[in-house]
């Protein structure tokens, strides 16, 4: 079963997203910040993170690029936050990400985006 | 009066509250105790329902249920080789690294706090003996802290009851304690080992002078502090540690609530916090 | 015995501890070339009561986050109102990192941050009545229930009443009631707003 991350400090989004995505058969696991996302992933890594980008303590950009950085995974990243300029997508891109949503996002939304990061688009 | 239950709901509502305010997530299996200590609380301030003690300690102003609370759900007590794999970690990881990135012969400096009753700063001196071989070649000083001055007489004097030893293998018993007026006595090496002193960690005066530390361990003391002290005390930490030193925390508490200016770091025997070399 | 006993003092002062530490030059050597100094800087400028506006400045133009850390703490210690707007100023930030800095900030003063609450909530930029939103779970006053029903009543930005419903599904009580119900109508073709008006519905009627 494919393992996903969400790193969101709001939890009833934390919620929303684990409805969606258990439902699609999913392992999905919580963390409300990069600095706990980051003691998750150290412990047992995933094989595709969902990352909000304000967030206390670290917040999305600095997770995403300690995650390239170290090395520590290189497993695809989907950002997603509120605001929709285009120097915050570009930042998203150069800290790591693979994609990046404007929110709200919608189930079907979410879970194409997952399936084409995860390489099971064509099923 | 009917008697006072917890419902599973108000148990998942519960534990996620106080997931976020402290850090602290029950596993399902700690239902039991995790009631039983809630009822408790709910009768002391007469609250009469969850519900009701749950609405207080939500908008309370001051946070002192949410303290008391949270010093009942993380009652502990120290004793001898207490999460020993942090002391593993020590040996087979922490030090090397440190040694390795060392410029000149300077000691290798640890500080312990809260010493409490010595158990712990007397464990890593054992550990380093009895782990370490690179010991017989370097000199390490270690310092344990304590805010409450008879605790720390205690901790000098170093005699401890059947308690603090039972996680301790039986050959170092023998090795470095003589039983003793009812008790266990540590050796007087031990003792001199281990430097004693007492610090307010939210005191900028007593901490000033507490730098150039290459390990720091502060285990199951910030569950106690409320979030602005924790902050205080990962800033002070910060401080007294040398670039590239490293944090050790307890096996509950985690940097995620208090800072970031650690980096999270793995080695096979536990996660620790690291102050990087060069920060950003 | 490798054990070694450090000397009475348990440390040595360094060198960048070892100048005048007044007030004035304090406020000095917060722009100093090294981090180290400016950190003790701004560590120590917690006791001068006049340094909010220097430490204020440094915030905005510090790159280092091991500095900023300290200010936004001695501020804290501050907690004038000056020392409450340069945290404002740092919500518009174009730096996530000071954004989130500051709201961590905020977030440890409830008393101080309270009475501008109302105000923020009624900022033309979005993304600041998003983090005001985020700083009120931070505020244990009755008043915070009332604050996200007004938003959640009224505010026009999905993301912003996305952010308030989620909060209200942790405080919300009856008296969210009908504002939770109307939320949904107000964004019908919004999945996440009616799955959060539901959290939150469903938890009120929870006894």
């Amino acid at each position: 079963m494919k393992r996903i991350l969400i790193v969101d400090d709001a939890a009833t989004l934390r919620l929303y997203y684990r409805t969606i995505l258990e439902g699609a058969g999913y392992h999905v696991v919580e963390a409300i910040n990069g600095v706990e996302a980051m003691e998750k992933t150290l412990q047992a890594p995933f094989d595709l993170y969902i990352v909000d980008i304000n967030m206390p303590m670290q917040d999305g950009y600095g997770f995403v690029r300690e995650l390239r950085g170290r090395d520590v995974s290189q497993a695809p990243a989907m950002m997603i936050s509120t605001e929709s300029a285009a120097n915050d997508r570009s930042r998203a891109y150069a800290a790591g990400a693979n994609i990046y949503l404007v929110k709200p996002v919608k189930p079907d939304e979410l879970l194409a985006n997952c399936r084409l990061l995860l390489g099971e688009a064509h099923q | 009066m009917a008697e006072i239950s917890i419902s599973q709901e108000e148990f998942l509502k519960f534990r996620e509250f106080f997931y976020r305010k402290t850090g602290i997530q029950f596993e399902d299996s700690k239902r039991y105790f995790v009631d039983k200590r809630l009822l408790e609380r709910i009768m002391e301030t007469d609250s009469g329902s969850f519900r009701n003690y749950f609405i207080m300690l939500r908008f309370e102003t001051t946070g002192d249920e949410l303290q008391t609370l949270t010093n009942l759900m993380t009652v502990n007590e120290t004793y001898f080789f207490r999460e020993e794999y942090q002391f593993k970690c020590l040996v087979n990881s922490i030090l090397p690294e440190i040694l390795g990135g060392k410029k000149g012969s300077g000691p290798i400096r640890i500080w312990s706090v809260p010493s409490s009753s010595g158990e712990e700063a007397y464990s890593i001196a054992m550990y380093l003996l009895e782990y370490w071989p690179e010991i017989h070649h370097c000199d390490v000083e270690i310092i344990s802290s304590d805010i409450d001055t008879r605790i720390i007489s205690q901790a000098k004097r170093g005699h401890y009851s059947a308690r603090s030893i039972v996680n301790l293998p039986k050959e170092l018993l023998y090795k470095y304690f003589r039983y003793h007026d009812g008790g266990y006595q540590i050796c007087d090496d031990l003792r001199q080992a281990v430097a004693f002193t007492k610090v307010n960690l939210m005191k900028p005066t007593d901490v000033r002078g507490y730098r150039d530390f290459d390990v720091i361990f502060c285990r199951n003391l910030l569950i106690y502090f409320d979030d602005l002290s924790r902050r205080h005390a990962a800033d002070t930490f910060y401080d007294a540690l040398n670039p590239g030193g490293f944090l050790c925390l307890g096996h509950s508490e985690s940097m995620s609530r208090i800072s970031s200016l650690y980096q999270v770091r793995k080695f096979s025997d536990a996660v620790v916090y690291h102050k990087t070399k060069e920060t950003k | 015995m490798p054990f070694v006993n450090p000397k009475e003092s348990p440390a040595t002062e360094h060198d960048e501890r070892k100048r005048l530490r007044d007030c004035a030059s304090l406020e000095l050597q917060l722009t100093d070339p090294s981090p180290a100094a400016r950190r003790w800087a701004a560590k120590d400028l917690a006791n001068c009561p006049g340094a909010t506006s220097a430490l204020v400045a440094q915030l905005q133009n510090e790159p280092e986050r091991s500095v900023r850390a300290v200010i936004l703490t001695s501020l804290t210690e501050l907690g004038d109102d000056e020392a409450i707007a340069g945290m404002v100023a740092c919500l518009r930030s174009e730096d996530a990192a000071i954004r989130n800095e500051a709201i961590e900030t905020m977030k440890l003063l409830p008393n101080q941050v309270s009475p501008i609450m109302a105000n923020l909530l009624d900022d033309p930029d979005p993304d600041v009545r998003i983090f005001t939103v985020n700083i009120l779970e931070s505020l244990r006053s009755q008043n915070v229930e009332e604050w996200l029903k007004t938003v959640i009543l009224h505010d026009d930005h999905v993301n912003v009443c996305a952010a308030a419903v989620d909060l209200l599904g942790e405080v919300a009580t009856s008296a969210s009631r009908e504002a939770l119900q109307g939320l949904k109508e107000r964004f019908p073709d919004e999945p996440f707003i009616a799955f959060a008006a539901d959290v939150a519905l469903k938890r009120i009627d929870t006894p």
